[in-house]
Order: C-alpha cells, then sequence, then structure tokens
C-alpha cells in the first residue's frame, strides 16, 4: 500500500526511537520527572496504542491525551437530544458509526435504534442529503458532529441543500474547533504540559497559524503530526529538539497533507455556513468561550436547532450531570491516566462504557483498554 | 413397503411466479409447487418424508463419534463478489465441521424468505448451493421454507445444520495446545469483510475484492493427514482472527503471541481499514481457519495446505507460550507489544 508502508517502515523507527532516547537524555527527562507531551487529537492517541510506541520511546516521556476525540467531548445532554429527535414521527436521524454507541443519560443511538427510531449511520453527510432527496415525506436530519476534519463536508452539504431547496433535510450542528480547548488547557494552573504533538488532518483544513499563539503566548513547541508511527515519532523528536534547544514554535511535520495556509476552499465553505457561538460545553472541560459552531441564520431552514427548538436553540439550556464516579474529565485534562480511574475496566469498558473515553476507539480509555496501555504485558522476550 | 424409486410422481405444472408471495408460505399448493421446483429439484433427498434418515459406514466404526452443529446465516447484499448467502450457508457449517475434525456428511437447510423475494434469486442461490454441497462432499437431505411478510426478513435467511463423523482416536480441542506450538492460517485475512462493506456500496468504494468464502473441509484432512498431532482448529469467522486466537488462548489456559509482520493481508484490505478506521484482525473471512500444531509439524503442514488452492496462502502468523492465561498479543513492526482483545460489539467506522 504505497504512502503508508513507507510511514512503518521498521528500520527507520528504529533509527528514530534512538535519536528520542539520545535527545531525551539530554533534557534530562526520567521517569521520575518527565517530558509530557499532549497529543492533541483522538487518531493519535490511538496509533500510538495501536503501534506500542508507548512502549518503545524513552521512559521519560509522558504522553499526556489530548481533547480531540469528537465523541468524548460530547455532552450527555447532546446525546439526549439526539435521541429525542430520532424519536420524533417520521424522522430519519442520520450519523457517523462512533457516535452510535455514546451512552446518553437513559439510553443510547444504538439502543433507540433498537426501540425502533429511524437511525441510520452514514459516512459522509452527503450521504444523509441523497436520503432526504430520496425520503421528501420524511424529515431527515444529520447530526452534524467533529472537528475542523468534518466541519468543511457538513457546510458543503448545507450548501448543496440550500442550492436544491430541500425542505427535508437539517443539520443538528455540534462541530468544534480545535484551537479554544488548547487554550483552556493551558489557562488550567494544574497543566504541566512540554509540547504538543498537532492534529494533522485539521490543519489540513486550518493550516498552521492558528497554533501560534501556543509557541508566541505560552511558550511551548507544537508539532503538527501525520497518523503513522514513523510521523509520530519523527514529531516527538521534533519537539523534544525544540525543547532540548530552548525554542517554542509551530513546525510542520505532516507537509505532504498540510499546507501551511491550510485548504482555502474548505475555510470559505466553513466561513459562509457558520459563525462561532459564544461559548460551548465540552464533556469534562466545561463551557469554552467560542470553541462550538453555529448555523449563520441565512441557513436557518437547515439548523435542527431552530427547526425543532432543541440544543442552544432550546429556551432553557439543557444540563446533565455526568454519572457517579466518572473520572473523565480528570483523565481528560490529563491530571490523571486512565488506568487511575476506579471505574477503569470495573465499572467502565468498552461493552458497557460509563463515561465517552471509553466509548470511541479514540477515546484514551478505550486505547488503554482494547491495546493494553499502562498494564502489564508479559510478552515473550 | 413400496420402494420409493418406483413411485411415480405425478406430473407438475412448471413454477410460473416470479416473486414469492405470502401464497407460497401457506401450507398449499402454491407451497409445494415453491419447494420442488425450486429446493428439492436440485437438492434430491432421498425422500419427500419429514426427516431424513440416514446410515454411514462411517458411524459404524467403534469409538466413532457424531458431530452436529448449526449456524444462521444473514448477509446483504445476499449476492456479492465471489459468493452469495448460499455458499455462505453451505461453507460455513461445513467448515464449523471440518475444524473439529470431523468429516461433513449432511445437512439440513431452513429458509426464511421475505415476500416479494424473486424466485431467479432463489434459484441462483440454491444452485450455489448444491454445488458447494457437492464440492464438499456433503448431501443436504432434509429442510424447511417459511415465508413472512415483506420487511419481516431481508430477502431469504438461512439456518443450515450439519452432521458429520468423527473418528476414532481423533480429538481437536484448544486444551489440547502447549507452548511453543505454532499458529498457521491457510490464507489471506480480512477479504470477506472488506469485500462485503465494499459491495454494500454506501462507502462509494469501489475495489476488486472478492469474498474468501470456501469449504475447508477438504483442506483440514489434508492438514491431519500430514500433522498427526494437530491440536486444534477454528474457522476465522465473525470477529476474525483475533475473536478465534482469544477463544483458544483462554480454553487452552496459554497465552498467545502473534507477529504482525507476518500477518497475510492484501494491500486492498489494508486500505479499506485505513479509510475506515478499522482494524483487519477483525474483518470477518468465511473461507480461513487459524490451526495450532507443534512446531515440529509446522512445515507439512504448510506444505501440505499449499498444495490446494484454499491453502495457498498458509502460512505461521504466530505461536502459543507460557504467560497471562488467555491474553493474545501482538508483536508490533517495531518490537513494541500491544494486547489484541475481543471486540467488543461491531467495528464503527470512525469519524476523522
Amino acid at each position: 500500500m504505497r504512502y503508508v508502508q513507507e510511514f512503518r517502515d521498521p528500520t527507520t523507527a528504529k533509527v528514530l526511537l534512538a535519536e528520542i532516547a539520545r535527545v531525551a537524555d539530554q533534557i534530562g527527562a526520567t521517569p521520575e520527572k518527565p517530558v509530557h507531551i499532549m497529543e492533541i487529537c483522538g487518531g493519535h492517541t490511538h496509533a500510538i496504542f495501536r503501534y506500542g510506541l508507548d512502549r518503545l520511546t524513552h521512559p521519560g516521556i509522558e504522553f499526556i491525551h489530548g481533547p480531540g476525540c469528537p465523541v468524548c467531548v460530547l455532552p450527555m445532554a447532546r446525546v439526549d437530544e439526539c435521541v429525542e429527535l430520532a424519536q420524533q414521527p417520521g424522522v430519519i436521524f442520520c450519523t457517523f458509526g462512533d457516535a452510535m454507541r455514546v451512552p446518553g443519560t437513559k439510553k443510547s443511538l444504538m439502543q433507540a435504534k433498537a426501540d425502533g427510531c429511524d437511525i441510520r449511520m452514514v459516512y459522509s453527510p452527503l450521504d444523509a442529503l441523497e436520503l432526504a432527496r430520496r425520503n421528501p415525506n420524511r424529515e431527515v436530519i444529520f447530526f452534524g458532529l467533529g472537528f475542523e476534519t468534518t466541519t468543511p463536508s457538513t457546510a458543503l452539504t448545507i450548501q448543496q441543500a440550500a442550492r436544491e431547496g430541500l425542505t427535508n433535510f437539517t443539520v443538528f450542528c455540534n462541530h468544534i474547533t480545535v484551537p479554544p480547548p488548547i487554550k483552556a488547557l493551558l489557562d488550567d494552573p494544574h497543566m504541566v504540559l512540554d509540547g504538543f504533538v498537532g492534529p494533522g488532518h485539521v490543519s489540513m483544513v486550518i493550516g498552521i497559524h492558528p497554533y501560534d499563539f501556543i509557541a508566541r503566548d505560552y511558550g511551548k513547541p507544537i508539532v503538527v503530526a501525520g497518523f503513522e508511527p514513523l510521523d509520530l515519532l519523527q514529531s516527538v523528536l521534533m519537539v523534544l529538539i525544540q525543547i532540548r534547544d530552548g525554542r517554542a514554535e509551530v513546525e510542520n511535520q505532516y507537509s505532504r497533507i498540510v499546507p501551511e495556509h491550510g485548504n482555502p476552499v474548505s475555510i470559505a465553505a466553513i466561513e459562509d455556513v457558520y459563525e462561532k457561538r459564544p461559548s460551548f460545553a465540552w464533556r469534562g472541560l466545561g463551557e469554552i468561550d467560542e470553541s462550538g459552531l453555529q448555523i449563520q441564520a441565512k441557513y436557518a431552514a437547515f439548523d435542527a436547532e431552530a427547526k425543532f427548538g432543541i440544543g442552544y436553540g432550546a429556551e432553557v439550556a439543557r444540563e446533565v450531570e455526568e454519572p457517579d464516579g466518572c473520572a473523565c474529565s480528570q483523565v481528560m485534562t490529563g491530571r490523571i491516566k486512565p488506568i487511575a480511574c476506579p471505574q477503569f475496566g470495573q465499572c467502565c469498558t468498552p461493552e458497557m462504557p460509563l463515561g465517552a473515553l471509553m466509548v470511541s476507539s479514540e477515546g484514551a480509555c478505550a486505547a488503554y483498554y482494547q491495546y493494553g496501555g499502562g498494564r502489564p504485558l508479559e510478552a515473550a522476550e | 413397503m413400496k420402494d420409493t424409486a418406483s413411485v411415480q410422481k405425478p406430473a407438475r405444472k412448471p413454477l410460473r411466479d416470479t416473486c414469492v408471495t405470502i401464497a407460497h408460505g401457506g401450507g398449499g399448493k402454491a407451497m409445494r409447487d415453491l419447494i420442488e421446483s425450486v429446493f428439492t429439484d436440485v437438492f434430491q433427498p432421498d425422500a419427500m418424508e419429514d426427516q431424513a434418515r440416514l446410515t454411514s459406514e462411517a458411524l459404524a466404526t467403534p469409538g466413532a463419534r457424531l458431530a452436529m452443529t448449526t449456524d444462521s446465516f444473514v448477509v446483504t447484499p445476499v449476492e456479492f463478489p465471489g459468493g452469495d448467502i448460499g455458499k455462505l450457508a453451505i461453507c460455513g457449517t461445513v467448515n464449523d465441521l471440518a475444524v473439529g475434525g470431523a468429516s461433513p456428511l449432511w445437512l439440513s437447510a431452513a429458509f426464511i424468505i421475505e415476500e416479494g423475494t424473486e424466485i431467479a434469486l432463489l434459484r441462483r442461490i440454491v444452485a450455489t448451493m448444491k454445488a458447494e454441497a457437492d464440492k464438499a462432499g456433503v448431501r443436504i437431505v432434509t429442510g424447511d421454507t417459511k415465508v413472512v411478510g415483506r420487511g419481516s426478513a431481508d430477502q431469504v435467511f438461512i439456518t443450515t445444520t450439519g452432521v458429520g463423523v468423527i473418528p476414532p482416536g481423533r480429538d481437536l480441542r484448544a486444551e489440547h495446545i502447549r507452548p511453543g506450538d505454532v499458529a498457521i492460517v491457510n490464507g489471506v485475512l480480512g477479504d470477506h469483510g472488506a469485500c462485503i462493506l465494499a459491495a454494500r456500496g454506501d462507502m462509494a468504494l469501489s475495489s476488486a475484492l472478492v469474498s474468501d468464502c470456501a469449504g475447508l473441509g477438504h483442506l483440514m484432512q489434508a492438514v491431519l493427514a500430514a500433522a498427526p498431532n494437530a491440536r486444534a482448529a477454528r474457522d476465522c469467522t465473525r470477529g476474525g482472527l483475533a475473536s478465534s486466537l482469544n477463544e483458544m488462548a483462554e480454553a487452552s489456559g496459554l497465552a498467545i503471541e502473534i507477529e504482525e509482520e507476518a500477518l497475510p493481508l492484501r494491500d486492498e484490505v489494508r486500505g479499506t481499514c485505513e479509510i475506515l478506521g478499522l482494524d483487519p484482525l477483525y474483518l470477518a473471512n468465511e473461507g480461513r481457519l487459524v490451526v495450532f500444531v507443534p512446531e515440529a509439524e509446522a512445515e507439512v503442514t504448510l506444505a501440505a495446505m499449499r498444495a490446494l488452492p484454499e491453502g495457498e496462502g498458509a502460512c505461521i502468523v504466530g505461536r502459543a507460550r507460557e504467560g497471562r492465561p488467555g491474553q493474545v498479543t501482538m508483536r508490533t513492526l517495531y518490537g513494541g507489544a500491544r494486547i489484541v482483545d475481543m471486540l467488543v460489539g461491531e467495528q464503527l467506522p470512525r469519524i476523522c
């Protein structure tokens, strides 16, 4: 498989690992006094554990798993609202696959589907649009979820729906953006981060400059990274070299995909369709200023919040308590490791997730659970 | 008592319907016409009684045991590159018998048919079933049909039950696996799962992938002839190789370690998995098995498997070892290790 296998070459990986160890030693990183590197994106968390990189890198490097898993940061209230929308007569509710299992206060979308709601798993918002065309007598609602990786495709779909004049298609917009929660984390006095591995696919859309504040205002290095093992190792090395040399810059390891200024077509679609919400609730992180997107008034006909008076379109904001004993918020802010949560693997498993971090394969807890992160492996030598 | 072969059947009009209707499930003439025209004319059971009456010399050997297994088959789409639901229904049950060391002999086949299903489709499915059964050396000796209203089934569901004979002295089971035994698979993994994903057509993925669906009875006989001390085998269907190995690790009380580098995967399957965020270790197969043999018998087993078309891609993927009982680990390309756990629910494609 070209353009993938090259970035998984074991010989190069060994060279990078040795170089990482050398620079980590130069910095004086030890297990007792580790360098804390946050990988922001859930895709990176997943890759680190899938390839066992956490066990291979120098023991003085500690990965902190960031908030970049859209399913994981979704408040339970949003899931409840999805279920309510899906329960309305005549509605076809469309969602990406990994939102299906996220627990709401009463049920997940998967359970709602079993109870008879017409819920379809789609791979693109355009699939939902096609359903709307083919079912003019049904109301098709697409659950718009995700960071800048998925916001453009939802925006383009809304533009297309407007061009066609569809009256039975809306988006329940829960799109969010990456930079604001990073700022919130950096402002948290408990946070001890030394550098970041930045999200590659988000940056493909927005470019690398939205992260300038991390280097400029907070003095932390950030390297935008690809998702293959060699990408991650090289990015970790680049972060370490910046730390060693006393630099704090935004660097682009993933230059084969990420243009410095992003994708102008996507950015134009985003700016045409959405505007920033004053604030948006993140599971585990609370309300964060200007971190969510809402659909502009000119596209109100395609906004499920406006049409159904739900979500931020409701008169009273819905508030839902996190389940008892769920430590997702502490894991999400890097205060504890997943295995330090008393519920981990006990009351909270991928089969019966208590918290969202156990649901998506990109969630830190699910990655720990599935790939044995933090647990002893009795590997044959 | 009359000789059944000499009984003249009354002349029957050809079935003129193009689609199955509720009338075909009503127990009357329409049902009889459907059953005879579509099913029994092809399967040719010995007699039209409500039971099959079976004899086999293999059973007369002292110490021989009967093996029996049952499986239901539902798949969308019912016809896909490399097979259809009928082929799955024969191969799946034949393979369940084969990996247990049994020689498959007889099958039953029960059909739940959705109103409106095309009769031509049923004929195609029945034809593949007959061809696969002949290839595997099994006979379809009894069956049943039910017709349900539109929406109560998805075209056709099939349940097959298989009976086979295990010769005296043969006892394949995961408890017999010993540390150091090697795990061998018979070919590339995940073709069926990836092919079905692409064939559903809701992902705009086009690929030349063909399902690996195949009967493994002959292959398993070849393995057992080459490796008299073969310990245990499993067919890697739903849940893929990862699930089979987890079951075997648990039953054996041993740990199993596989090598990422050794896993046989096609580029198309890797690519499909990359795009959708799936793990090929969990993709379904319908013509793949994993067998544990003592290391000393590994080479002869590989040679015997590779001599057959369904074992062409045979290779060693890992081995059993002392360790945490039931734990399956994978040594990654970089020498790292990770747990290969059982699948939870179904694999769901990731958002981004």
